[in-house]
């Protein structure tokens, strides 16, 4: 709480200033759940960008001799089926799925947004703009991601390589298939927050359309923006695993979270260890961020707050 | 009315991406295959054609052939002409999609639409009690569980079943085997033991969504005036609470139930995989596996028609149950 200013008048008699986001982050930290969230969620993340400087193992160093090992002192999560260290590939699987997350909900954010924004605030564009939501929004979506990664996987692999190619494939992929929820969401706040007095005022004392979009339109739907973007990475990172879990993401020699997982399956009764990490990972990550999500929609919400 | 464009723009969607990706269906074949020969493969799978005829091809087959086969077989007389029919092939089996189609439609049915209907029979009760006593230990348990259940996707909880009551307790079959007939008690059995695992892990999930919905929607309907007249009249809690705010506070969420069906359908892709179920799901992985792209095409356009019909009937569901939409 920095940005408490005590005032103190004659007589001890004080006022306490608080401002919008001290506000906000006082209702966050009253919601349990979202500060677990916030805690679990950093801790990670720290990890598994860290966590590989202080456990330098590669990832893809093969040892025939220590297969399927359950976790003792050498191997703390003991190795696969060709004597992969599990727990490097945890940490570096984690770095791929979180920016796989992050970066698709970066696009999805972005687009979303974009096209919110311009429906709501240009009339012409606003009915084919939400037929074009509606259109999305009624394809089938695993189906579409699943053929166009098989259709588009090898050319892009010959294009940027690999590793490069599939990451950029899917990320955009999810990315765009997951801005819908978004720009309906912001395009009913636009249209709301147009017939207000302020911006009629920006208009008559001759703002641009640009300024007065990204000075009073959109901060003042950055709520909803902000609790999409939770939701957001949460529904990428599961996206990628399920892709990944079908054997259509990532390669082997990649690994995510999805892929270990899809890996461990098919040894199962040997080292079901192998799956538990993966998908705990996965599980802890994804329930972390809707803890947040759901911490941040009450406290941005002035409604609730207070009480 | 909207639903019928709709659907021809989704259908040249779906068309143009696999037709303009940069696949070749003659790619996975040996190197020793001389070009001549591919070229004859192409032309005889019906790759020879510009794209707009193979497109309009394609349309005749799906919205005119294949319904009237259906109802050849179904009334058992024959319509028109009904030898030169073309139907849609799949390149990997050679036989009709719609034939493969119908062979996988059961096990996707009983699998999901079982944990559907147990998963929403779940979700109401839970939802009701949670939002009745809100806040008491009943209501932030079930939060909780309805966080995870919302959480943790499918192909971990389903997995991670299989771990234990498979692997490790080794009560329930990992494999779902399509060939058991329920013709005896020793096999209904069976079929109910390998049931289990997948509805349930499917139910499971849906409960969890589905609950939160049901709680919110009860918690809105609540605290409104109408629920304070009905107390006042003398009515009892069981009745105002079963009668007055439930049939209200349904409205919202039997939409959500038309609207969740065809996405099950998309979550079944998964649990499928996961338990080896041979179902519509299973068909579409191996023809993408496969590049077989009439089958690949005609599963997926199938999925967008349920999408955009459901939505017509949560629509139409939504103006029958709350006449206040209606005039708007």
């Amino acid at each position: 709480m920095t940005d408490v200013v005590k005032l103190g008048v004659a007589e001890g008699l004080s006022t306490v200033q608080r401002s919008l986001w001290g506000d906000v982050w006082r209702q966050f930290y009253k919601h349990k759940g979202a500060v677990v969230g916030v805690v679990v969620f950093v801790l990670i993340g720290l990890s598994v960008f860290f966590g590989p400087y202080l456990y330098d193992v590669d990832p893809n160093a093969i040892d025939f001799r220590a297969r399927n090992l359950s976790p003792n002192f050498e191997h703390p999560l003991g190795t696969d089926n060709i004597g992969r260290d599990t727990m490097a590939a945890m940490l570096a699987g984690g770095q791929v799925s979180l920016a796989v997350g992050f970066l698709a909900m970066v696009i999805a954010l972005l687009l979303g947004t974009l096209v919110g924004v311009l429906a709501g605030f240009i009339k012409a564009l606003d009915s084919p703009l939400m037929r074009l939501t509606d259109l999305f929004l009624s394809l089938p979506l695993l189906p579409l991601l699943l053929v166009s990664i098989m259709l588009f996987r090898d050319p892009l692999r010959t294009l940027y390589g690999p590793e490069n190619g599939i990451f950029i494939l899917i990320v955009f992929m999810i990315g765009i298939t997951s801005w819908m929820h978004t720009a309906r969401i912001v395009r009913g706040d636009v249209l709301g927050i147009k017939e207000r007095e302020f911006v009629l005022a920006a208009h008559s004392i001759g703002a641009r359309r640009r300024k007065i979009i990204f000075r009073h339109i959109l901060p003042n739907i950055l709520s909803p923006i902000m609790v999409s973007a939770t939701l957001g990475i949460a529904n990428a990172i599961i996206t990628e695993s399920a892709l990944s879990f079908l054997g259509l993401g990532f390669p082997p020699d990649f690994p995510t979270w999805g892929r270990l997982l899809y890996d461990g399956t098919k040894f199962i009764q040997i080292t079901p260890s192998r799956v538990i990490w993966p998908g705990l990972f996965i599980a802890l990550t994804v329930l972390s961020v809707n803890y947040i999500g759901d911490g941040l929609r009450d406290a941005l919400d002035p409604r609730l707050r207070g009480r | 009315m909207i639903a019928i464009p709709t659907l021809f723009v989704i259908s040249f969607v779906i068309f143009a991406i696999l037709d303009l990706a940069p696949s070749d269906p003659t790619g996975h074949l040996p190197m020793t295959v001389p070009s001549e020969v591919r070229e004859k493969i192409r032309l005889s799978l019906g790759l020879g054609e510009a794209m707009h005829v193979r497109y309009y091809k394609w349309c005749i087959q799906f919205f005119v052939n294949e319904p009237l086969n259906i109802l050849q077989q179904t009334l058992g007389v024959t319509i028109g002409d009904d030898e030169n029919r073309t139907r849609i092939l799949s390149w990997a089996t050679r036989s009709p999609v719609v034939d493969l189609i119908v062979q996988r439609t059961p096990q996707t049915l009983w699998v999901v639409g079982l944990s559907y209907v147990l998963g929403t029979l779940m979700a109401i009760p839970i939802g009701i009690i949670q939002a009745y006593r809100q806040y008491s230990w009943f209501d932030q348990i079930g939060t909780f569980v309805a966080m995870i259940g919302f959480s943790v996707p499918t192909f971990f909880t389903g997995v991670v079943a299989i771990i234990i009551f498979s692997v490790q307790l080794e009560w329930l079959p990992m494999i779902y085997d399509t060939t058991v007939e329920v013709n005896s008690w020793q096999n209904f059995v069976l079929q109910f033991k390998q049931m289990i695992m997948p509805v349930m892990v499917l139910a499971l999930w849906n409960a969890a969504q589905l609950s939160r919905f049901m709680r919110a929607s009860i918690l809105d309907n609540l605290n409104l005036d109408y629920v304070r007249t009905a107390r006042s009249k003398g009515r009892n809690e069981r009745a105002v609470l079963l009668i007055h705010v439930l049939r209200n506070s349904m409205i919202p969420v039997i939409t959500l139930i038309a609207l969740g069906i065809p996405h099950i359908f998309g979550g079944a892709i998964i649990t499928e995989q996961i338990f080896r179920v041979n179902g519509l799901g299973q068909l579409l992985i191996i023809a993408i596996e496969g590049a077989d792209i009439p089958t690949v095409q005609t599963l997926t356009f199938l999925f967008a028609i349920l999408i955009v019909m459901f939505n017509l009937i949560a629509d139409v569901l939504y103006g029958i149950l709350d006449p206040r939409i209606r005039y708007d």
